[in-house]
């Protein structure tokens, strides 16, 4: 088997410009759906919010300014081919390092404290968390989340069960973007896990928000969900920053896995309109 | 002090125009201030949130003196990223005001008149701004870039080993922040939701 070969040093410094990248440059499609929003907002104080949005992107990136304070806490997804070695320093020291690194660097708020417990600060930001994910081939992927505590805080998980039936479903997640008001800074965009086990069901919540803002879920099942959940959400009429209006959210992402006959876990993860995310690829 | 911003003539202003307050707040201001209206700051901010405001609650409870007097002034819930060479401040938006709800009605008892967060307080804040005539702004959560730009001047004032969260006095000039909880029980969120929802 060919085994391809990626130096920890080239990981960290890549991690390092991801993390950057991502607290200053908004990607493209939340840019292009924070316009679209705009233009269907009826509300002329959620426009303006809207505007602000469209114009706070447009100075952190020419800039280089985080677009928001709370730079998050690096959530590292890592897709590692089968074939590929890590030379130096493991994966996880070495996304570490690239972590410690950007968020010196690009003057990022350090927000990680070592325990809940006694919340001190570890002062550079890490650790990470990383999620590895092992595939076949010999590429390598890495994506940097910066995630803030608005909208993760008002995350939350339900082990429903089949007889609580989609509605429910619809429910839970129309409740959580409610309860989460202005704090999860909106126009939110809401990722839905469903089904897996408890942990995994948290997982791919996650992961839903990393996928493009215009795509739908290949399963028509889940995509019409997807659509349900946003006329569900965007009827709270809670509108940009919570200020009233059309547009609650930017987009509702939903991701399944296969699960238990008794169980079915719902996981909502919220993520603000500052949807920071930057990745890159080996191979 | 506040007025209303002139509006050039001709133009039909999509929103009326931002109410201009400059600091400190005084009662009258306050008297003025409405739930949903838009709001342009000039003057003085006391950044404080989460660890700072233990502190001032220790700092009450053994009889110390607060490290500002927040009689007439307005916190702002801000944990901004450090300033890069040459900078004032880095990105400085809102947080989440929730997590000093507890906090809230001992330094409204000793004169706060406004704070500037995102997020709906609890009954006993919106209760203590009726009761001590002041009021809650919501910022522009999430444009910590742009409120950055509003800020002229930051200088420590207090607990400077808490880092991010040490108190800091700021001047801004035409800070963007909208009422949310005026000083008669007026809510901008629930009035928001009211007015927007689809049943």
């Amino acid at each position: 088997m060919v085994v391809t070969e990626v130096t920890a040093a080239e990981i960290a410094a890549k991690v390092a410009d991801l993390c950057i990248r991502a607290c200053t440059v908004l990607p493209p499609d939340v840019v292009a759906a924070l316009n679209a929003a705009r233009e269907r907002e009826e509300s002329p104080v959620g426009r303006d919010v809207l505007s602000r949005l469209i114009e706070n992107a447009q100075l952190a990136a020419a800039e280089g300014i985080p677009m928001c304070q709370d730079t998050g806490l690096a959530v590292v997804f890592v897709e590692l081919g089968e074939s590929v070695r890590v030379t130096g320093a493991g994966l996880r020291a070495a996304i570490a390092d690239g972590v410690r690194e950007g968020y010196e660097r690009g003057y990022l708020r350090k927000s990680v404290v070592y325990s809940p417990l006694d919340r001190r600060n570890t002062g550079d930001n890490t650790p990470p968390v990383i999620h590895t994910e092992l595939v076949p081939g010999d590429r390598l992927k890495i994506t940097v989340a910066a995630k803030g505590a608005g909208s993760e805080n008002m995350s939350r998980l339900k082990m429903m069960v089949p007889a609580d039936g989609i509605e429910a479903v619809i429910a839970f997640v129309r409740e959580a973007v409610e309860y989460a008001g202005a704090s999860a800074c909106p126009p939110v965009v809401v990722g839905v896990g469903l089904g897996g086990s408890f942990e995994q069901c948290a997982l791919i919540a996650k992961k839903a928000l990393l996928r493009p803002l215009t795509d739908a879920n290949p399963d028509p099942a889940a995509a019409k969900l997807e659509r349900q959940l946003l006329e569900a959400v965007d009827a709270t009429g809670i509108g940009p920053m919570a200020v009233g209006g059309r547009v609650t959210a930017l987009a509702v992402k939903v991701e399944t896995a296969p699960c238990h006959i008794a169980s079915m876990p719902v996981a909502v993860n919220l993520q603000c309109h500052a949807a920071r995310h930057a990745e890159y690829r080996w191979g | 002090m506040a007025r209303q911003q002139p509006t050039d003539a001709g133009e039909t202003p999509a929103l009326p125009g931002p109410v201009l307050v400059t600091t400190p707040l005084t009662e009258e201001v306050v008297l003025a201030l409405r739930a949903g209206q838009p709001v342009l700051i000039t003057g003085v901010l006391y950044t404080a949130r989460d660890a700072a405001h233990r502190r001032m609650a220790e700092a009450i409870e053994s009889g110390e003196e607060l490290p500002f007097d927040v009689r007439g002034q307005i916190i702002y819930y801000v944990g901004p990223t450090p300033p890069p060479p040459g900078k004032i401040i880095g990105a400085a938006g809102p947080t989440t005001s929730g997590r000093m709800d507890k906090l809230t009605p001992m330094l409204l008892e000793r004169g706060l008149k406004g704070m500037i967060g995102k997020g709906s307080r609890s009954a006993e804040v919106k209760g203590a701004l009726v009761k001590h005539k002041a009021v809650y702004f919501g910022g522009l959560g999430g444009a910590g870039a742009l409120m950055s730009k509003r800020i002229r001047a930051a200088e420590l004032v207090a607990y400077e080993d808490l880092g991010t969260e040490a108190i800091r006095r700021l001047e801004v000039e035409d800070f963007p922040v909208i009422v949310i909880n005026d000083c008669y029980g007026g809510d901008a969120y629930a009035e928001a939701r009211l007015r927007w929802k689809k049943i």
